[in-house]
């Protein structure tokens, strides 16, 4: 019979027009285009042509469209009225907000510019927040680094002159062999997806290391269970079944390492430092000859095993040490198998998989290049093993040696920046020299005395006044912690309510959810926040908080500016800050306004112009005294950090200049043409061995990355650690406080090491405690969002299936969490996938009620959870009655992943309607959202 | 699957109706004039109102007629034209009972035929579907038929016919409870073929794609309790045929019969409320229930 | 039209990879987007920032464990999990087509897909009872049943590139875990796919005979039975570090460049 079917229109217009700009639902930066129809958004999908993420798109890109419309989207200033805490606020006008901000600020800087403690969240202007604080004059900014993964970040730096995080990405076109650890989906995630995905198409080969097997690691190949905190010493185990087995790249090390670098071994104040020339340059000896001489001499072959003697002291290669500590049989693999929860045979069997591939699987690309030496090279060796790790490594309180041992493992094999192996996106590599030393001079009524953030290189660069207290009111660059690159955001208010090292006047904040899901101690954070002094004044006495949705922190603040929605805004993801660049090439983007506000609101650094006009910031006023930036779009095009170098790289000059050139007003609107983004590809034969070859280094001075080439070694032996550690040894004027002197010895070791983390306090609680972002959802965002909370509108806790029996738990039961700081009381729900000591649940999931414009009784804010109350910024008491922070002792980073606990049954389900601890319900400054929704703006 | 009430009452009330007709279009009992009229009257008030309490759980009730279409694939819509035949023909089979005192039986005889094709087709709606194994069985039809045939027996006063009927339905009822109980594992059907994993070892529902509810775990995921069903099903059998059977044993006068109606109705009801929500639909298989 | 075609000229339809999906629910929102603003109704959320949101998806990611049967080789195998898509399979035999009363289900002739002509649905939801892969959703605040079109505004659509004409869920997945083709070309990548990797049906007892495909997870956690293979290239060259630096010379002097 014949069928009629009915006639459809398949091809339907689109849209009106496609606006391009870049994503802001996570970190990932991805370029999206952006349908409008009748002026409004109707659609949000992946751009093609974005270096990025190349077309794809991940649930909360697609999302977007119920973010820009989120019902929780502050509306206008607010001015608090009732107690803080409350929510209880009056819409203001912008003029009077600037004026009350003002006349805060003002006075502040005048007087003394450190009472201001200005700290950024999930902020991706950091170059030009950090830039407003520094003129400002404050020396307490940062972002949230210090909480989030500068273990990571530095472990890279110091090690490697570049890091995981977004800087770095596997040879997807070449790995054969991708091993990660402890990698949820944090940054760069549509670009791991993405490259999973290629690596699995051609049947590639992907280790996971983690103790939950979900999103990547669900895919992985071969799953490694691993106890929580332990990555570091099975990382030396494979190391020493590495070095046993000769299974390692010498020729590599010897070339691009400081493996044979000559390391002074005498007694005393020398001891551990590396033997250096005239210039400062670190010594070897050199094979062909056998004499000492510079690293980077033309012609060198360094020796791995040649020692020198000068004056009777004996001066020893790096690599020397290295193979005395990682040979020795406490790294044997049957001696660590039970501690890391992994099988002696099964590491033997990954160690023997990475050399087979690495090795075995070796070859060759024909693209010459030449070394910094001036060695010419005709073909460039690939070995196909690529590693990542994340955040699972790297917040553990020995997060950083474990990062470091890593990074050992990866050059050892010779993976790092050659074909199939790691490789760095600009501007990375870029050793630590190359890196500015964090500043703190202050002085009142004028701009610090340079950059707040930055890499030490030994006691003398620490930020610590004249009485050895702390400078910063974080106590980032002190002995506690003496490598904190990012700051320790999470350490802000704590220390600013305990007025250690100092009281503060106003706490200015940016896109930070302190007084919920972004602080250990939820609970004693919202305390300090309200908490009042003996006159009845807040302790901390002004907060300003500045925040596009209606946060759980807005709460908290005096006055709340609000921010745009990111399609509403001026951004750029900028060379000088987290660009966005390709192993390949340069690039950066922007954001730029493609719908206008509906509401009362403006861009965060549009305001940050206006009041550092206003504040009379240099930087933020003409010769005049008039405001330098009409808003941030005017910065990002007018701006030079040096001259010919600003915030954005591409369409310089005349328009065709990348990397340095004058000022071109037409900028944005190439950006704009351009897709949003601008990208300056490397040449060929300078994408690889990028730190040692001439060819990239000359590229990086061109485009602006560096003033003059900087090749570098690898640094498998961190010398300004063991500066530290001569200062703890009793060496050198600057010394650490006695209290922390044996710990500054123990763990800044100069070779990666692996120590079990205080476990002081922890007697009887046994079971690690972690949690993990949900790909469909970043922070506390995903939640006012229509469509993401229906795929995560409340979190169980994962236990293991012998956990589930031994308490005799069933899924939906609830159960009591307890650790040494508190407890929580939550559903459980049976994960068999899981480390069998291990129980975790998603991140932020958990909301207050009255916060994001939800109902009250919505799942999130009484079943969901967080973690965070069992958490405390610092460790249980010691025996003395100090208590240690708990952070990682090199760079502070907050040790979210060494969380110990144990669990109980609780009540059955139906005496437990909610979840534990419940807080009470914020007055909403927005109200609640509209019942129901049915989205579609072509009628 | 959800026990959605309007579904139950219609499956229920015109089960009955047309059980009725079949009985009234039989000449059983002979009766005319006015008696006649309350008899058509019960029979078309539980038919029709059964029909019109099917739309309420549709989308677009404004929309049913484009349901007479699809006759040659779908049962819904062969129930629909039957169950128009039924009533159509009947009217003017009533109206010659009732008016005139005429018998055109063979009207009555079409009548009672596509009033017992559609109980069948409405019972066939249901046993097509073999994504419900629970109703994907030949005892489904067989259920639907004896029920109406017993409901209209006994309706209509047929005393005798009523306890054979009532008897043989509850024989049909236990052998339904009896293999529908077996029959998702019967099926085939579990996690391992739902999802193609059964090769690598046991299958376990972890995360759901949601958190909250959705349509398909609001219509098809409704778990009753074991001992809760088995409770339910001894009032059901109760009501329905162990009630009606004494009564009529005991007094088979009006008030008996009128109870054993009335006792039979419900315990139909609930009968078919288990049938609705003891039924398991393997798309709850993806959400690990059942 | 609730029959279906006695053929249709393609089989258009999708192949999942499950050993590639890494559960990130990228193609429920693209789709869940992309179908809110084209074919027919919006799909609508109740409560959707209450206590209970719920609203029409078309397209939703499971997750599955698996707890693999010990074998020999592996007595004690590691639990597995697996993220799991699912949308409407366009059945070659499908029955939500012939059980709907109004024939507003069809199974178009050109390209197999399946399709709700909306202004026919009465919503009497019998279509989703029959479909055993619950690939259809009742919009509640339309009453009419949505599913997957396999973006057929999409796939044909003039005013898209070429390169984009494709279901929106394929064009979103970061992983690259969904393709789509002509599963009735025995020639297309997509069968080609599904022949190397054993793609395979979902209840292939339903007779149903889906033309999307799932292709398996490959074999997991079998590091250690090439422990043979592996384990010479570990014999230890030296025990001890005094050893060891014997052997460094030797090697050092066989690199290129060296002495030897």
């Amino acid at each position: 019979m014949t069928i009629q079917q009915p006639k459809i229109d398949t091809s339907p217009k689109i849209s009106d027009e496609i606006r391009r700009t870049t994503c802001y639902m996570c970190a990932c930066r991805c370029g999206i285009n952006v349908h409008m129809k009748s002026g409004k958004v109707a659609y949000i999908e992946g751009n093609r042509d974005h270096p990025v993420n190349k077309g794809v798109l991940c649930a909360k890109g697609s999302a977007g469209i119920m973010q820009v419309n989120a019902p929780s989207r502050l509306r206008a200033p607010l001015k608090r009225v009732g107690p803080r805490g409350s929510g209880a606020f009056e819409e203001i006008s912008w003029e009077e907000a600037l004026t009350m901000a003002t006349d805060l600020l003002e006075p502040i800087r005048k007087d003394n510019p450190e009472k201001l403690a200005f700290f950024t969240g999930r902020d991706q202007s950091q170059s030009f927040t950090s830039f407003w604080a520094q003129h400002f004059g404050t020396p307490n900014y940062a972002a949230h680094g210090g909480f989030c993964s500068v273990n990571m970040a530095a472990g890279g730096i110091y090690t490697m002159g570049g890091a995981f995080w977004e800087f770095g990405q596997p040879d997807w076109d070449h790995t054969k062999l991708f091993m990660m650890f402890g990698v949820a989906e944090d940054h760069d995630s549509n670009p791991i997806k993405m490259g999973l995905g290629k690596i699995k198409a051609r049947g590639a080969r992907v280790i996971g290391v983690n103790p939950i097997r979900s999103g990547y690691n669900a895919i992985a190949d071969e799953w490694v269970g691993i106890t929580p905190g332990t990555d570091g010493l099975f990382i030396l185990s494979m190391i020493h079944v590495l070095l046993k087995a000769g299974k390692i790249d010498l020729d590599y090390l010897s070339r691009y390492t400081n493996a044979p670098v000559l390391v002074n071994a005498s007694e005393g104040a020398e001891n551990g430092l590396f033997l250096r020339d005239a210039d400062g340059k670190p010594l070897v000896i050199d094979r062909n000859t056998g004499e000492l001489t510079a690293f980077n001499k033309p012609g060198v072959r360094p020796d791995l095993s040649a020692t020198h003697t000068i004056d009777g002291v004996t001066h020893r290669p790096v690599f020397h040490q290295m193979v005395e500590r990682y040979m020795a049989d406490e790294y044997a693999p049957e001696a660590i198998a039970d501690r890391c929860g992994i099988p002696a045979k099964r590491i033997r069997a990954i160690a023997g998989e990475l050399a087979r591939v690495a090795f075995d699987e070796a070859f060759e690309l024909d693209k010459e290049w030449t070394d910094f030496r001036g060695e010419k090279h005709t073909k460039m060796i690939g070995r196909p093993v690529a590693m990542h790790s994340m955040r699972g490594v790297s917040a553990h309180a020995n997060g950083f040696q474990t990062c470091r041992a890593l990074h050992v493992l990866q050059i050892i094999l010779g993976t790092v920046e050659v074909p199939g192996g790691f490789r760095f996106k600009p501007p990375y590599p870029k050793p630590v020299e190359a890196h500015p030393k964090p500043h703190y001079g202050v002085t009142p009524g004028k701009p610090l005395d340079g950059p707040h953030l930055g890499y030490v290189t030994g006691p003398d660069d620490l930020c610590l006044k004249e009485d050895g207290s702390a400078a910063r009111i974080d106590k980032a660059y002190t002995w506690e912690n003496p490598m904190s690159a990012h700051g320790l955001m999470h350490m802000v208010i704590s220390n600013a309510h305990a007025g250690d090292p100092y009281k503060i006047d106003t706490l200015f904040m940016y896109m930070a959810n302190m007084s919920w899901n972004s602080s250990m101690n939820t609970k004693g954070v919202m305390e300090m926040l309200t908490d009042k002094d003996e006159n009845g004044d807040y302790v901390i006495p002004n907060i300003i908080y500045s925040d596009a949705y209606s946060s759980e922190m807005v709460a908290y603040a005096d006055l709340v500016l609000p921010d745009t929605t990111y399609l509403e805004r001026h951004d750029c993801i900028s060379l000088l800050d987290r660009p966005i660049c390709e192993a390949d090439a340069a690039a950066d983007a922007i954001r730029w306004p493609v719908i206008e506000p509906d509401r009362d609101v403006r861009g965060f650094q549009s305001v940050l112009c206006e009041l550092g006009a206003r504040l009379n910031l240099p930087g933020f006023v003409n010769e005049d005294g008039s405001q330098k930036y009409a808003d941030y779009g005017d910065y990002i095009v007018n701006h030079q950090r040096k001259p010919g170098i600003g915030p954005l790289h591409g369409f310089r000059g005349d328009g065709t200049q990348a990397g340095r050139g004058d000022v071109n007003p037409e900028q944005l609107d190439k950006y704009i043409e351009n897709g949003g983004f601008c990208v300056t590809h490397i040449p060929d034969g300078a994408d690889y061995y990028k730190p040692w070859n001439a060819a990239y280094q000359d590229w990086a001075v061109e485009i602006g990355l560096y003033d003059s080439p900087q090749p570098y070694l690898f640094q498998l032996y961190s010398e300004p650690m063991r500066k530290f550690q001569l200062a703890a040894e009793g060496h050198g004027d600057r010394q650490p406080p006695e209290h922390l002197r044996e710990r500054i010895k123990e763990t800044l070791d100069p070779l990666p090491i692996w120590y079990e983390t205080d476990q002081e306090g922890n007697q009887g609680f046994t079971v690690n405690a972690l949690t993990q972002r949900p790909m469909a959802m970043y922070h506390s965002w995903g939640t006012q969002n229509a469509w993401l909370r229906q795929l995560h509108g409340r979190n169980p806790l994962y236990v293991p299936t012998k956990l589930m029996r031994q308490h005799g738990l069933s899924d939906g039961d609830w159960a009591k969490v307890t650790s040494p700081h508190g407890s929580i009381t939550v559903p459980v729900m049976e994960m068999a996938a899981l480390n069998d000591n291990t129980v975790w649940t998603w991140n932020a999931i958990g909301k207050r009620k009255g916060a994001w414009a939800l109902e009250e009784d919505a799942p999130e804010a009484t079943k969901g959870f967080l973690l965070n109350h069992l958490i405390h910024e610092l460790l249980p008491p010691k025996a003395d009655g100090m208590r240690w922070a708990n952070s990682d002792p090199v760079t502070g980073q907050a040790a979210w992943f060494d969380l110990k606990v144990k669990i109980e049954k609780a009540g059955a389900p139906d005496d437990l309607p909610e979840s534990q601890p419940v807080f009470e319900p914020i007055k909403s400054p927005v109200g609640t959202g509209p019942k129901n929704l049915a989205w579609k703006v072509g009628k | 699957m959800h026990p959605a009430p309007s579904v139950i009452v219609f499956t229920t009330l015109s089960g009955l109706g047309f059980g009725l007709l079949l009985f009234l279009g039989l000449g059983m009992p002979d009766v005319t004039g006015w008696v006649a009229f309350v008899f058509f009257a019960i029979a078309y008030a539980l038919a029709v109102g059964g029909l019109l309490a099917s739309t309420f759980h549709l989308g677009h009730p404004e929309r049913a007629l484009k349901a007479f279409t699809q006759w040659r694939s779908s049962w819904l819509s062969r129930e629909g034209w039957c169950a128009v035949i039924a009533l159509l023909v009947m009217a003017p089979y009533g109206a010659g009972l009732v008016f005139m005192g005429e018998s055109y039986s063979i009207l009555g005889l079409i009548g009672a035929l596509f009033s017992l094709l559609t109980v069948f087709t409405t019972s066939m709606i249901y046993t097509q579907l073999k994504t419900i194994p629970r109703w994907n069985m030949k005892l489904t039809p067989a259920m639907f038929l004896s029920f109406s045939l017993a409901g209209g027996a006994l309706l209509s006063g047929q005393i005798k016919a009523a306890m054979v009927l009532l008897a043989v339905a509850a024989v049909v009822q236990v052998v339904y409870w009896k293999q529908g109980d077996q029959a998702l594992a019967a099926s085939g059907t579990d996690m391992g073929t739902a999802t193609g994993l059964g090769s690598i070892g046991e299958v376990r529902a972890f995360e759901p794609p949601h958190t909250g509810t959705n349509y398909l775990l609001r219509e098809f995921v409704h778990v009753v309790g074991r001992k809760h069903a088995a409770k339910l099903r001894i009032i059901a059998f109760t009501l329905a045929f162990v009630v009606p059977l004494l009564l009529l044993y005991l007094s088979p006068h009006h008030l008996g019969a009128l109870i054993a109606v009335l006792s039979h109705l419900v315990g139909i009801a609930v009968s078919r409320w288990l049938f609705f929500a003891q039924a398991e639909h393997v798309v709850g298989l993806y959400y690990g229930k059942r | 039209m609730t029959q279906l075609p006695q053929s249709t000229d393609r089989k258009m339809g999708l192949v999942i990879d499950l050993d590639t999906c890494v559960g990130c629910h990228a193609c429920v929102i693209s789709c869940k987007g992309w179908n809110t603003e084209n074919y027919g109704a919006p799909l609508s959320d109740q409560d959707a920032y209450g206590s209970d949101p719920s609203g029409t998806f078309l397209n939703r990611v499971h997750s599955f464990e698996v707890q693999p049967t010990p074998c020999q080789s592996n007595p004690a195998p590691e639990a597995q999990l697996i993220h799991f898509p699912k949308s409407c399979l366009h059945c070659e035999d499908a029955p939500c087509v012939t059980v709907c009363p109004t024939g507003a289900s069809y199974k178009r002739v050109e390209d197999g897909i399946v399709l709700v002509n909306e202004s026919d649905c009465i919503g009497c939801g019998l279509c989703a009872w029959s479909c055993p892969y619950g690939a259809r959703e009742l919009d509640q605040a339309e009453g009419v049943m949505k599913k997957c079109t396999l973006c057929v505004d999409r796939i044909y659509n003039e005013n898209l590139e070429e390169v984009d004409r494709v279901p929106t869920c394929v064009r979103t997945c970061p992983a690259g875990a969904r393709h789509f083709g002509d599963l009735g070309d025995p020639n297309s990548d997509v069968s080609q796919l599904v022949a190397e990797r054993g793609g395979m049906d979902l209840m292939p007892e339903m007779g149903t005979k889906p033309v999307n495909k799932y292709l398996p997870p490959r074999p997991k956690d079998t590091i250690e039975e090439q422990i043979d293979i592996l384990a010479p290239l570990l014999a230890p060259i030296a025990e001890e570090p005094q050893g060891f630096l014997g052997w460094l010379d030797k090697a050092l002097d066989k690199l290129p460049g060296g002495n030897a």
